[in-house]
């Protein structure tokens, strides 16, 4: 039952040598391979590449050497660039495309000794609130398989909600770590934009974009996230500040924190059940010390519109470089060079992908420019200031991370505001730029649902404080799916 | 605003994407609806404030010292190019 295990537990025992790092990449490998035809959590899966690194991390520990996170199996979503292993991010355009680099994320994280499985299932360009838009197909969620993991995140979701990787990497643009690990029933966490380097990170909204990581637990994020962070000289959006040692004070009291209710985020859209669970866990918080009381952002209503102005903006001019010239699809036959461009692009890209891409050429064309692109760079100014009022006051924003649970399969395909409006709660930090993370807080109707919990720039620590110890308290984070226990 | 046919195809050119006809009214319906909706910042009132580009205001691009920091890859880097011929990129013929 190794699996039940968190990754915090795994590194201990690894380091401990209680586990061999083989031994545990052979069984997560093995519950990866049986769930695959049921959940499509992945897109490739590198046993043997696996199983090498493994027997070397298992040769450093018994040299007594290794780091922290030495022999422990991972997953990477599938927009991190991995060397010689094929990066996809989703899309026909990058079926065959094997990266010549590995994205920072993947480099430091492999420094820090963790093991590679796989690549994890994700909508197409991180295009999606529920992994339906891959060229892969969608991936399930293990707490019901016609429903959706949420995404764009939704392979990572996945895999650590069935217990088939301890922790995995995922990428966030306007809710994608947080939406679908709320909807899976696990703990993700979305870093300060700068925080996490974004070279190798296939690049969709480059002002809005930020990795992080999906877990069990806020301690196995924590872990995680500390091998992650820190400044990349590649990334010329990074921010050269020190990285706190997240795991160090996660026990500390919580005495005098001061928590905000966010009150826009209990509006009519919220479902009741999912009310009643972010209520509960609401109220656990001041028995640990914490003061709550209500603050108001008053613009953040404004948040999707202007979300879904400035993200495609910035996605059609990042996805202008798909020209089927210097890698990526290439049609058959090209009459000349637009008809190259224009058949290698459309054959590569699903409706979705290239719906955004109008989206962003409609706003950024001649005459509509102010009336939307500027327009929403105030909307996001206005945006901000709203967090920026609302910190000066207290230390953590809390609200629903979802408005409801996983939907079905189909359910929201039909019409694209419903399914943008999914991400109501999340869009907000990306707007602002600020770290946000989500923890499972029970159950309506049998399905999990997310605490959101949002903090001030670089506060990353106080947010995986705040969680561990509502973990300390609760045990939603530690149930699993049936099917996967 | 409903977008007509004609910008649809206008934008689709616009971002190089060759539309199938048949598909095209699908997506003049779920472009108007976005629009539509993007539509909403209108009620903003922004008079005063100034736009946003960087998350992190404030925050001073970073130079470097100008150093060589990577040699030439080219061979490598063009492993993933549909077509290649002596170290250069082929595409259709752009000049008659």
């Amino acid at each position: 039952m190794i699996h039940r295990h968190t990754l915090a537990q795994l590194a201990a025992e690894l380091r401990a040598r209680k586990l061999s790092s083989v031994e545990l990449a052979r069984a997560y490998l093995e519950r990866i391979q049986a769930s695959q035809p049921l959940l499509n959590a992945f897109i490739s899966i590198t046993a043997e590449q696996a199983l090498a690194a493994a027997g070397a991390a298992d040769a450093a520990l018994a040299r007594g050497e290794g780091g922290p996170l030495t022999g422990v199996p991972i997953g990477h979503k599938d927009l991190f660039c991995t060397a010689g292993v094929r990066t996809t991010c989703g899309s026909r355009m990058l079926e065959n495309f094997v990266s010549p680099y590995d994205a920072t994320v993947v480099s430091r994280l492999r420094a820090s000794g963790a093991v590679m499985l796989g690549k994890l299932n994700m909508d197409e360009f991180a295009m999606g609130s529920s992994n339906e838009t891959s060229h892969f197909g969608p991936v399930r969620n293990p707490w019901n398989t016609d429903l959706v993991p949420g995404g764009s995140s939704g392979g990572s979701a996945a895999a650590v909600s069935a217990r088939l990787l301890p922790g995995a990497t995922a990428t966030d643009t306007g809710g994608s770590i947080r939406q679908p690990a709320a909807l899976c029933g696990i703990t993700g966490i979305k870093p300060t934009y700068g925080r996490v380097s974004r070279y190798g990170m296939i690049a969709f909204a480059s002002s809005l974009d930020q990795g992080g990581v999906v877990t069990a637990s806020a301690e196995d994020a924590a872990l995680m996230l500390r091998e992650m962070a820190g400044f990349d000289p590649r990334d010329s959006t990074s921010v050269d500040t020190p990285v706190p040692d997240y795991v160090a004070g996660l026990d500390a009291p919580l005495e005098g924190l001061k928590i905000g209710l966010l009150k826009e985020f209990f509006d009519a859209g919220l479902d009741p059940d999912n009310e009643r669970c972010i209520r509960e866990a609401l109220a656990v918080f001041p028995r640990l010390g914490a003061k709550v009381r209500q603050v108001s952002l008053p613009n953040i209503s404004l948040s999707v519109p202007a979300y879904y102005v400035v993200a495609p903006a910035e996605c059609s001019s990042n996805l202008a470089r798909y020209d089927g010239v210097r890698f990526g699809h290439r049609c058959k036959e090209p009459r000349d060079l637009t008809d190259l461009y224009k058949r290698s692009r459309s054959e590569g890209f699903g409706a979705e992908v290239k719906r955004r891409i109008m989206t962003g050429t409609y706003v950024l064309s001649a005459g509509y420019y102010d009336a939307y692109y500027l327009k929403a760079q105030r909307v996001r100014q206005l945006i901000a200031a709203d967090f920026q009022r609302a910190f000066a006051e207290v230390d953590v924003l809390m609200g629903p991370a979802t408005p409801t649970t996983a939907f079905a399969i189909g359910a929201k395909t039909a019409d694209p505001i419903t399914m943008y409006l999914n991400d109501i709660y999340t869009i907000s930090a990306n707007l602002a730029g600020v770290p946000a993370l989500s923890v499972p807080c029970g159950f309506a109707q049998g399905l999990p649902v997310g605490l959101q919990v949002i903090g001030p720039h670089f506060a990353e620590q106080r947010l995986l404080h705040a969680a561990h110890r509502y973990q300390l308290e609760t045990d939603w984070h530690l149930k699993i799916p049936e099917r996967f226990a | 605003m409903a977008l007509t046919r004609a910008q649809v195809e206008n934008i689709a050119h616009l971002a190089r994407l060759e539309l199938d006809p048949a598909e095209i009214p699908a997506f003049q319906d779920k472009l108007s609806r976005i629009v539509d909706f993007i539509g909403e910042l209108d009620r903003a009132d922004t008079a005063g404030v100034a736009p946003m580009a960087h998350p992190l205001p404030g925050l001073a691009q970073r130079l470097r010292p100008d150093a060589v920091t990577e040699t030439d890859a080219h061979p490598l880097y063009q492993q993933n190019a549909p077509q290649v011929a002596a170290g250069l990129y082929l595409v259709p013929k752009v000049i008659e």
